[in-house]
C-alpha cells in the first residue's frame, strides 16, 4: 500500500478492478420497510472510545487545544474567556451532527424509492466494501468520495447502511443549513456543516478542526469529506483542497492514531441530474439557492431515467505508508502537542501530494459509459455525424480507451450499433438522430435568427452538457494529448525537445487537469509508453517519433485539448485587448464572457467551450500563477494588473500549438 | 563446596597468577581451604553463571516430563515451584509447541575461540606488575558479550566473533592505574567489564580494532572501603556487584536503595557508566542523585572532585563527564555513595484499573501529587496475563476458591472485561505508620480512577516478574521463541499514545517480515517522574520458518526504535546508547551535542585505548 505502488503499474490495462453487485436489485425483490428497519449492526473501530454526539461537543468544548486558542482569542480582543467560549459553543452547535438511527432509516426507506425511480441500478463493487470492513475496523477511516451530485453523500450513507459498515460522518456546505427542514434532515443523517470561508478566524478554525479531530482520535465514526471541496461543474476532477486532509492527518503526524486510512470513492453517473443546470451555471446563469420548495419542485426528475451509477471503493491507503521518509514525525516532539502549529512546507507539500494522488485515485476507478466516448467524438465534429462513422469511430476510440486503461462499461455481448443506439436514446435531451445523422440538440427559439446572443448561448448549454461526459475521459488522454500536441508544437523530434513543451503546456494546464505537482518526468514517461504501446509513436534513444499508424491517434488527442488551448487563448486575447485599466477581479468572468460571445457571434472563434466560466477561472488563476497576472488588493476589493508583455508571448505560444489557431 | 571449588579449577585449568593485593582479598579463603596452590582460585562468579544464558547455571525455567513448567534451583521465591499455566500461555500466546525444541549448544567449543592476539611486552610488564590475567577462551568469551538476543542467540549456537584477547583482573585502584600507564605505552584497547548486563552491545569488541583488546574485569574491586554514618556516606570499590552492596551495607543497618532489575549480577561501576535508574528511585533517587564522588582511571591520569560537598558550583559538573560515558574514558574505581538506614518496614500493594488509560491517568495523578511509593509500576493486559501465567500451583482448595472469587468480584461484579484491565504494583517503605498511611493516600488516589486495591501477594508477583523475566527468555530460546526489552521516557501527555504506537508498529512490523504468529508486544510504566515516565517494552515472537530470525528481530527493534522516537520518547532511559543505538545519537543530543562528547574523549583519551567505541 505504500505511495510508490500506487502507480507502479506501469500498464494500467493490466491494473486488476473488482466486480459490481447491484444494490437496488435487492430493492426490487423485498420490502423496503423490512430494509429500512432491519437490525444494523456494524463492525466498528477496534480502539473506539464509544461516546454520544452531544458527549463529543463537550469534549471538544473541554480539549486543550480549544481552550488554549479560547485564551488566545480572549486576550487579543480584550472579550472575557466565558464569552469566547460561549460563542465557540454557538459555533459548535451550528456545526454538529446530530447523527441519529432513525433518521437514517427514514432515509434507507425514502431513497430506496427515490433510488429505484431514478436509476436502473446502483453498482457497488462489493471487494471494496469488505476492505472498507476491515480498514474500519484497523484504524480510523476517511471515506473520499468524488463530487458530481447533491445525489453523493445520501448515496455514501445509503451504501454503507446497506452493507451494514458504521455510518459516517461528512463535512458539508453551509448551503444546506438554509433549507430549514431538510438541513435538520442531513444533520440527524450525520452531516456536519462548515461555512465556505472563514479565512482568518482563528476561533472558528479552532473548533472545527478540533470536532474533526476528535472523532477521528476516538474512531467516533468513518469521517467523509469531497476532496475537491465543491461539486464539479464541469465532469472533470477539481484541483483539491487541502484544509480538512490536514487536518485528518495532523492526529498521525502527532501520533495521536498510529495510522489512518483514506478511502478513495469513485461516483459515477451515467447520467448526471444536474447536467443542463450545470451547464447554465457555467455560462453565468447562478445556481439557485438551495431551498426547500426548490427541491419540491425538483420532483419532476424522479420521473426521468437517468441510466445506472457506479460507487467504486478503492484500496484504502495508509497515511503512514504514505508519509514514510517524507514526514518526521519528531518535528512535533518539542512543542506541546495543543498548541496549534502551521503546517511546515514539507508538510504541506506531502499532504497536497497526497491530494493529488488521492484525486486520480478517484480518476482511475470512475466508470466510463459508451456515451462518455460518443460525447468525446460528437464535440470534435460540431456538425453533426453520420450514425455509421460515429459507430466506427467509437469502436476505435473503445479500443484506444482500453489500451489506456479506461475502466469503460461497455457491454461484452451486445453490437456496437446496439449499445450506440441505446447510449443515444438515454442521452435523448442532448443528441438526437434524423436521417442517419446525429447531431447535438439545441434547443430552438420560435422565429429568430440564429445568429443571436440567445441562440449562442443555447447552442452553449448543449455544448457544454456534453463535454461534462467527454471530460470524464480527459484524465485517461490528457497526458498522451499534451505530448500529441507538444510533438506538433516541437518542430523537432529529439526528445528534450517535445519534454519542454509538454512541460510548458503542463505547466499552463495545471490548473485544468489533475497534474501532480512535481510529477512532470513521471507523466511524461507514462504518456510516452502509452502512446508506444498503442503504436502511436517510437521512442528510440533520443528522438520520439510519430509512427506511420500514428496519425489518426495523434491527431485525436491534439483534438481532445483543442478547446482548451483555444479558451486559455481567448482569454490571452482578452486580457491583451480589451482590458480597461483596473479590472476588478468579479468582474474578469462576465467581461470575458461577452467577449468571447462576440466572437463567436462574429464567426471569428467556433469553441462555445471558450465560454465555460471553469475555464476562464482556470485560464486566470494559471495566469496569475505564471506571474502574467498579478491581484492587488484595495480594501474590500481585488484588481487585476496585467503584464501584458508576457501574456501576449503566452498567447503566442499557445498560437504555435496548432496552426489553425493562429487565425484567432 | 569444597569438592566443587576443586573441581572448578581442574577443570578450568586457569593459571592465574596473583598479585599482592589479590592475596590480601583471598587471603582468608586460601586460609580455610588450608591449600598451597600453584594454580590458584578466584570466588568467580562466572563459575557459577551460565555461559549461554541469563543468570545463575542452578536456576532455568524448563518443561518437565508432564510438560509443566517449573523453575529449577533454590534462590528465588519460584524456584523449585511448578507453574501450572505457563505452558498453555506460553503456547498460546507465540503459537509455540513443547515438540518443535531449538536447544543450544550444550558448552563451549574451544577450537571456535580465535586464539588470542596478544601485545606480548605489554603481558610481559603486566605480569611483572603483578596483576592478574588470563587468556583462557572460556574467561574471554565470557567477557565478549552483554545480553543482547543477537549476542545470546550466537553463543546458543556456538557462533563466536572477535573476543577479548587477554583479561585482566586489578584489585585496586592502584592496579587499574598501572594497567591503564602500560595500556597507553603499549597501545593496547581496553575494555572495561563490570556485571556484563548490558544490553546496548557495549561489551563487543569492535570487530574493525586490530589492536590487542584486554577485558578490564573489576569484579575484584568489591569492597566497602569505609562507612560514614555522620553523613551517611559509603565509600566503595567499584566491581562491587549490587545484591552484593545491598547485604553487606545491611548488615551494618544500612542501605543504598538503588535497586535496578539486574542488580543480582550488575556493578557499582556500570551503573555510574551507563546512569543507571533503580526501581525505588522515588525515595532514592537515580544514580546521579546518589553518587558523591567518582574516582575515575583515564589515559590523562585520575579525575575526582577535591571534596565531597554535597552540591557545588564550579561549572559543569564533571560527574556527569562520567556517567553515561559507558566505558569510553577511563575506568570507574571508586564511587562514594549516599547511604540509608534500612527501612523498618516494606509493603507489596497492587491496583487493578479497568484499562491501562485509567492506569496511566492515576499514575500521572500520583506524580502530580508527588506521592508516589518507592516503586509504581502499570502494567498493561498483556503482561497482567503474562504475570498471572507465571502463577505458581495453589496448595490449597482454600486459596483457589479465593482466588475465583477474587476474579468474579473484578470481572462480573465490578465489570472489568479481562482482556482490557491492568494492574499496577507498589511497593512501599519507611515506618508502619507513614506506609500505612501512604498506602491509604495512594489507594485513593487509585479509586478516583476506578483501581481497586488488589492485594500484596499480586504486587509481590509482578516485581518477581522482573527478576525472572530473564531466564524466561532462555526457556523461550529453547523453543523457537526469541525476545527482547527495551525502554524509553516520554512526558506524560504522549506516554498514551506512545506505548499504543510502539506495540502496534512492533505487530505491525513482525507481519509484514513474515513472522508467523503475532508476537508478544506488551509494556509498562515503570517509573514516575514530575514531567513524564519511564516506558518498559516487552517484545518477543515465534521464529519458525524465519531463515534469518536475528536479522528479522532487529529490523523490528530498530523500526520500534524509530517509533519511540517519533513519538516524542527518548533513545533511553537508563539502558544506555552503547552500539546498539549509536545511529541515533546525533539527533537526540543535536550536531553540537555530540560534537561537545567528542571533543571531551578527544582531550581525556586521545589515542583510544578506551576502544569499545559505544555512544559516540
Amino acid at each position: 500500500m505504500a505511495s510508490k505502488s500506487l502507480y507502479s503499474g506501469r500498464d494500467p490495462v493490466l491494473k486488476k478492478r473488482d466486480d459490481f453487485e447491484d444494490v437496488l436489485e435487492e430493492r426490487r425483490n423485498s420490502s423496503d420497510l423490512r430494509y429500512a428497519l432491519r437490525c444494523y449492526t456494524p463492525a466498528l473501530y477496534k480502539g473506539l472510545v464509544p461516546c454520544k454526539a452531544s458527549m463529543l461537543k463537550s469534549i471538544v468544548l473541554q480539549s486543550d487545544s480549544l481552550q488554549y486558542v479560547v485564551g488566545q482569542v480572549s486576550a487579543e480582543c480584550g472579550e472575557s474567556r466565558e464569552a469566547v467560549q460561549e460563542e465557540a459553543a454557538l459555533l459548535l452547535e451550528e456545526m454538529a451532527h446530530r447523527l441519529q438511527l432513525g433518521t437514517i432509516r427514514f432515509f434507507a426507506f425514502t431513497l430506496s424509492k427515490a433510488f429505484k425511480a431514478l436509476f436502473r441500478g446502483v453498482c457497488v463493487n462489493e471487494e471494496g466494501i469488505q476492505r472498507l470492513q476491515q480498514a474500519i475496523q484497523e484504524h480510523p477511516v476517511v471515506l473520499l468520495p468524488s463530487h458530481r451530485s447533491y445525489m453523493d453523500f445520501l448515496m455514501m450513507s445509503y451504501i454503507l447502511y446497506t452493507y451494514d459498515l458504521a455510518l459516517p460522518v461528512i463535512a458539508a456546505g453551509m448551503d444546506f443549513i438554509s433549507m430549514k427542514f431538510v438541513g435538520e434532515m442531513l444533520r440527524m443523517s450525520g452531516a456536519f456543516f462548515i461555512r465556505r470561508s472563514f479565512g482568518g478566524d482563528k476561533l472558528y478554525w479552532a473548533v472545527f478542526s478540533e470536532y474533526v479531530k476528535t472523532m477521528l482520535r476516538n474512531g467516533y465514526a468513518p469521517i467523509e469529506f469531497f476532496l475537491e471541496g465543491t461539486r464539479s461543474r464541469t465532469g472533470k476532477s477539481l484541483t483539491p483542497k487541502t484544509g480538512l486532509l490536514n487536518i485528518v492527518m495532523e492526529p498521525f503526524f502527532k501520533g495521536e492514531v498510529f495510522d489512518v486510512n483514506l478511502v478513495p470513492v469513485s461516483i459515477s453517473y451515467e447520467r448526471i441530474l444536474e447536467e443542463s443546470l450545470y451547464a447554465r451555471e457555467l455560462l453565468g446563469v447562478p445556481k439557485p439557492k438551495e431551498s426547500t420548495s426548490g427541491l419540491l419542485k425538483a420532483r419532476r426528475i424522479l420521473s426521468e431515467d437517468y441510466g445506472s451509477m457506479h460507487v467504486y471503493f478503492g484500496h484504502p491507503v495508509s497515511i503512514r505508508s504514505l508519509a514514510q521518509g517524507h514526514i518526521s514525525r519528531s518535528q512535533h516532539n518539542l512543542l506541546p502537542r495543543h498548541i496549534p502549529q502551521k503546517p511546515t512546507a514539507d508538510t504541506q507539500a506531502f499532504v497536497n501530494d497526497t491530494a493529488f494522488r488521492l484525486v486520480r485515485l478517484q480518476e482511475e476507478n470512475m466508470v466510463l459509459k459508451p456515451w462518455v466516448l460518443l460525447a468525446t467524438l460528437l464535440l470534435q465534429n460540431p456538425d453533426g455525424m453520420d450514425l455509421s462513422t460515429l459507430t466506427e469511430q467509437a469502436d476505435w476510440l473503445r479500443r484506444l480507451a482500453l489500451a489506456f486503461g479506461a475502466f469503460l462499461d461497455w457491454p461484452d455481448h451486445e453490437p456496437c450499433s446496439k449499445v450506440i443506439s441505446s447510449s443515444l436514446a438515454l442521452h435523448k435531451n442532448l443528441v438526437c438522430v434524423s436521417g442517419g445523422r446525429v447531431r447535438l440538440v439545441v434547443e430552438e427559439l420560435p422565429g429568430a435568427e440564429s445568429a443571436t446572443e440567445e441562440a449562442g448561448f443555447n447552442r452553449a448549454v448543449s455544448v457544454l452538457s456534453c463535454a461534462s461526459y467527454r471530460n470524464q475521459i480527459l484524465h485517461l488522454f490528457v497526458r498522451p494529448a499534451l505530448i500529441a500536441v507538444a510533438m506538433q508544437t516541437a518542430n523537432c523530434s529529439r526528445k528534450d525537445e517535445v519534454f519542454n513543451c509538454f512541460n510548458f503546456l503542463r505547466n499552463v494546464f495545471s490548473n485544468e487537469f489533475i497534474l501532480c505537482p512535481g510529477a512532470a518526468v513521471q507523466d511524461f514517461e507514462e504518456a510516452c509508453y502509452l502512446l508506444g504501446k498503442c503504436g502511436a509513436v517510437q521512442e528510440l534513444q533520443q528522438d520520439l517519433v510519430m509512427s506511420q499508424s500514428g496519425q489518426t491517434t495523434l491527431a485525436f488527442l491534439c483534438s481532445v485539448l483543442d478547446p482548451f488551448l483555444q479558451g486559455y487563448q481567448v482569454v490571452c486575447r482578452y486580457l491583451c485587448e480589451e482590458l480597461e485599466e483596473n479590472l476588478l477581479e468579479n468582474k474578469f468572468v462576465p467581461a470575458v464572457r461577452s467577449f468571447t460571445l462576440q466572437l463567436i457571434l462574429s464567426g471569428s472563434l467556433k469553441c462555445y467551450e471558450a465560454l465555460s466560466s471553469d475555464l476562464q477561472k482556470n485560464a486566470l488563476a494559471a495566469l496569475i500563477r505564471l506571474k502574467a497576472v498579478r491581484r492587488v488588493k484595495a480594501g474590500d476589493q481585488v484588481t487585476l494588473k496585467v503584464n501584458k508583455i508576457a501574456v501576449n508571448s503566452l498567447e503566442d505560444t499557445l498560437g504555435k500549438t496548432n496552426p489553425c489557431l493562429r487565425r484567432l | 563446596m569444597f569438592l566443587k571449588i576443586i573441581h572448578a579449577c581442574k577443570t578450568s585449568k586457569r593459571k592465574v597468577q596473583l598479585s599482592f593485593c589479590c592475596m590480601r582479598s583471598i587471603l582468608s579463603l586460601s586460609l580455610s581451604l588450608s591449600l598451597s596452590l600453584s594454580y590458584f582460585f578466584f570466588p568467580f562468579r562466572h563459575d557459577i553463571m551460565k555461559w549461554n544464558g541469563w543468570g545463575y547455571s542452578d536456576s532455568r525455567f524448563l518443561f518437565n516430563k508432564k510438560g509443566q513448567a517449573e523453575f529449577t534451583g533454590k534462590r528465588y521465591r519460584l524456584s523449585g515451584l511448578i507453574l501450572p499455566s505457563l505452558k498453555d500461555w506460553f503456547e498460546g500466546t507465540f503459537g509455540a509447541n513443547l515438540q518443535h525444541k531449538s536447544p543450544a549448544t550444550p558448552a563451549l567449543n574451544v577450537s571456535a575461540v580465535p586464539p588470542p592476539n596478544l601485545n606480548e611486552s605489554f603481558v610481559e610488564e603486566l605480569k611483572a606488575a603483578g596483576v592478574a590475567l588470563s587468556q583462557e577462551p572460556e574467561d574471554r568469551v565470557f567477557r565478549s558479550h552483554g545480553h543482547c538476543l543477537h549476542e545470546i542467540f550466537a553463543l546458543r549456537e556456538g557462533r563466536i566473533s572477535r573476543v577479548p584477547d587477554l583479561v585482566v583482573w586489578p584489585s585496586c585502584h592502584n592496579d587499574v592505574v598501572k594497567i591503564v600507564e602500560l595500556a597507553c605505552k603499549h597501545n593496547v584497547c581496553l575494555i572495561p567489564y563490570g556485571g556484563g548486563t548490558s544490553v546496548s552491545s557495549a561489551l563487543e569488541c569492535p570487530p574493525e580494532e586490530t589492536r590487542s583488546i584486554v577485558s578490564l574485569d573489576t569484579s575484584q574491586m568489591n569492597r566497602i572501603l569505609w562507612i560514614d554514618e555522620k553523613n551517611l556516606t559509603a565509600h566503595v570499590e567499584a566491581g562491587i556487584i549490587g545484591q552484593d552492596l545491598e547485604r553487606q551495607l545491611n548488615e551494618s543497618g544500612y542501605c543504598t536503595g538503588h535497586e535496578p532489575d539486574s542488580m543480582e549480577f550488575s556493578s557499582l561501576g556500570g551503573w555510574v557508566a551507563t546512569r543507571a535508574s533503580g526501581m525505588k528511585k522515588n525515595i532514592y533517587g537515580n544514580i546521579e542523585d546518589l553518587v558523591v564522588h567518582i574516582k575515575m582511571v583515564t589515559p590523562r591520569g585520575v579525575i575526582e572532585k577535591s571534596c565531597q560537598g554535597p552540591r557545588m558550583s564550579t561549572g559543569p559538573d564533571i560527574h556527569h563527564f562520567i556517567m553515561g560515558s559507558e566505558g569510553t574514558l577511563g575506568v570507574v574505581t571508586e564511587v562514594t555513595m549516599k547511604i540509608r538506614p534500612v527501612p523498618e518496614y516494606q509493603k507489596y500493594g497492587s491496583i487493578v484499573f479497568p484499562n491501562f488509560q485509567q492506569g496511566v491517568a492515576c499514575l500521572r495523578e500520583v506524580a502530580k501529587q508527588r506521592c508516589a511509593p518507592a516503586s509504581i509500576r502499570l502494567m498493561d493486559n498483556e503482561q497482567f496475563q503474562f504475570g498471572h501465567a507465571l502463577k505458581p500451583q495453589v496448595s490449597s482448595i482454600f486459596t483457589s476458591f479465593l482466588d475465583g472469587l477474587k476474579k468474579f468480584y473484578i470481572t462480573k461484579f465490578k465489570g472489568f472485561d479481562p482482556h482490557h484491565l491492568c494492574v499496577a504494583t507498589l511497593l512501599f517503605e519507611g515506618d508502619r505508620e507513614k506506609v500505612l498511611q501512604h498506602e491509604k493516600q495512594v489507594y485513593d488516589i487509585a479509586a478516583k480512577f476506578g483501581g481497586l486495591a488488589a492485594g500484596e501477594d499480586n504486587g509481590q508477583r509482578g516485581y518477581m516478574l522482573t527478576f525472572v523475566i530473564a531466564y524466561l527468555r532462555d526457556l523461550g530460546m529453547d523453543y523457537y521463541v526469541i525476545g527482547e526489552s527495551f525502554e524509553t521516557s516520554v512526558p506524560w501527555d504522549r506516554v498514551l499514545d506512545l506505548c499504543r504506537n510502539v506495540k502496534e508498529r512492533i505487530v505491525r512490523e513482525c507481519k509484514e517480515r513474515g513472522v508467523q504468529f503475532p508476537p508478544l508486544s506488551t509494556c509498562r510504566v515503570t517509573q514516575t517522574y514530575d514531567a513524564g515516565a519511564c516506558v518498559y517494552f516487552y517484545f518477543a515472537f515465534n521464529y519458525r520458518g524465519l531463515s534469518d530470525p536475528i536479522h528479522v528481530y532487529e529490523n523490528v527493534e530498530h523500526a520500534a526504535r524509530e517509533e519511540i522516537l517519533a513519538n516524542g520518547g527518548s533513545l533511553s532511559h537508563h539502558h544506555g546508547v552503547g552500539k546498539l543505538r549509536k545511529e541515533w545519537m546525533k539527533e537526540a543530543v543535536s550536531t553540537v551535542g555530540l560534537g561537545m562528547l567528542k571533543s571531551v574523549k578527544e582531550y581525556v583519551d586521545p589515542s583510544n585505548i578506551f576502544g569499545n567505541r559505544n555512544l559516540l
